[in-house]
């Protein structure tokens, strides 16, 4: 209750700045809008916003579902072989300076202007992040765990999944925690480059129709969903940790 | 476990050009505890880890073989100075661990008897962070037993223990290790004294005999052979050191 207090204070707070902005500067309401305008807004257009929003979040839900499926197997091959990893570790570090950003239009252009470019896009964008972590939290079980099982006659499948993975379990939640936050980053900028659907459509739409405080309401319900999500993964990942 | 057999080392190891010990026959005597002290780093634990077939940081050329010619691998079983129990499972679930590791069903009967060996039955359901460290041990010592393994290599087990619990722990291990081949790497003279059939001091060039109070053990801590023995022993410990 007391840290829902200091959320409800520190919203407060954000919106009495931004209002005093609006005060001060004397913004009109199509560069600025005021707090009050975008919730008025946002409310006239509920239904228009949740659909959009309906969207958006099963793109981030399906990207969050494969990405994470997918970097948790890739960690575990990576950490079950020293070459594989030798090899593919370095390559999985070069992707990751190339932009998703600028891999956008071509993944449009390959999975088309429906979800699964969208999808792809935050599959790519949490890939990383999830085998990173996951692969270092195998790579770090204590040495003498190991030899004790090793001593034990433990075959390398067992070893791996009774003792490396269990205890990697943490690291592997802190990269759901950082997926969840990433993978609405990936969906709305395979929304902004080619779409007709989605939140991120929507604030290009409202934006290019000088409909700003539109946009301000889709943004804010974008943040809203993206720290719902958080707040999702963070107690099913706190619930895998008792687990383990 | 009458066919607990002895094993001897004997080699020369080295860390890159550097040489740790040299010409160092360990004796570990058939179905006897015994203790092998020396300074740190003059390579006790390397000496266990080379027992138990265990990857090491550097070179031995020279033989580890069993009085009866069989393999040692697959017969011995380790207990480290951290208890190593899975933080994830129940103190029952961490004693059946090897069988689960090897992909067989666990013995649960079997189990309960080794956990209603070292007393703590009435635990069997509680995670480690519920258990005391001394309480830890012993359920690392129930594990240990589960192994059914003739040769059992100690790594200071109970030094991170405090006074009385390291006591307590001391006399229980060699009730239920009783008849196996067991070597315990120490620091501690007193638990040397208390505990060895045999004692040897490693040194870079050679394993040295210690002698043992004519008593068997365990010894009473306060018999003043055991004592004089344990006096001996530490003052030749100062002086090589």
């Amino acid at each position: 209750m007391i840290r829902f207090r200091y959320a409800l204070a520190a919203t407060l707070i954000g919106l009495g700045i931004w209002q005093i902005v609006i005060w001060a500067t004397g913004a009109p309401h199509y560069i600025l809008p005021s707090p009050w305008r975008v919730a008025t807004t946002g409310f006239e257009n509920r239904a228009l916003i949740a659909h959009h929003a309906i969207v958006t979040g099963t793109e981030v839900i399906l990207g969050l579902l494969i990405g994470a499926t997918l970097g948790a197997l890739t960690a575990i091959h990576l950490a079950a072989s020293q070459r594989l990893s030798r090899m593919v570790m370095p390559l999985l570090v070069f992707t990751q300076a190339v932009p998703v950003f600028a891999l956008a239009p071509i993944l449009t252009l390959w999975f088309g202007y429906g979800m699964a470019s969208k999808v792809v896009m935050a599959v790519l964008i949490i890939y990383f992040p999830v085998t990173a972590s996951f692969y270092d939290g195998l790579m770090r079980v204590t040495p003498a765990l190991l030899d004790l099982a090793k001593t034990m006659g433990a075959s390398t499948a067992q070893t791996m999944l009774r003792i490396k993975i269990p205890y990697a379990l943490p690291s592997l939640a802190s990269g759901l925690k950082l997926a969840a936050v990433y993978a609405p980053i990936g969906a709305v900028i395979g929304e902004w480059v080619g779409s007709s659907q989605g939140l991120g459509y929507l604030m290009l739409l409202a934006n290019g129709r000088a409909k700003i405080d539109l946009m301000f309401a889709s943004l804010i319900v974008l943040a809203v969903l993206t720290v719902g999500l958080h707040k999702l993964v963070c107690a099913l990942a706190d619930r895998m940790n008792t687990l383990a | 476990m009458t066919n607990a057999p002895g094993i001897t080392l004997q080699g020369r190891y080295r860390i890159g050009q550097q040489t740790l010990f040299d010409a160092a026959a360990v004796r570990v005597a058939a179905g006897q505890w015994t203790c092998l002290l020396g300074r740190s780093g003059v390579g006790k634990s390397t000496i266990l880890r080379l027992i138990l077939g265990l990857q090491t940081a550097g070179q031995f050329d020279g033989t580890i073989a069993a009085d009866d010619g069989q393999p040692i691998e697959g017969r011995a079983s380790y207990m480290a100075q951290s208890d190593l129990l899975l933080p994830w499972l129940t103190l029952r679930e961490n004693v059946v661990l090897g069988a689960r590791l090897r992909g067989v069903a666990p013995d649960l009967d079997m189990a309960d008897a080794m956990i209603a060996r070292v007393g703590l039955t009435a635990h069997h359901t509680k995670k480690p962070s519920a258990l005391s460290g001394g309480m830890r041990q012993r359920t690392a010592l129930a594990r240990t037993l589960m192994e059914h393994r003739p040769i059992v290599l100690l790594d200071e087990p109970f030094s991170a223990l405090d006074a009385g619990t390291r006591a307590d722990m001391q006399d229980l291990a060699a009730s239920v290790l009783v008849g196996k081949t067991v070597l315990l790497v120490t620091h501690d003279p007193a638990e040397a004294c208390r505990l060895g059939h045999r004692i040897a001091v490693l040194t870079p060039t050679r394993t040295l005999p210690w002698q043992v109070p004519d008593t068997a053990p365990v010894r009473q801590a306060g018999d003043p052979a055991t004592l004089a023995a344990q006096a001996a022993l530490l003052a030749h410990l100062r002086a090589t050191a």
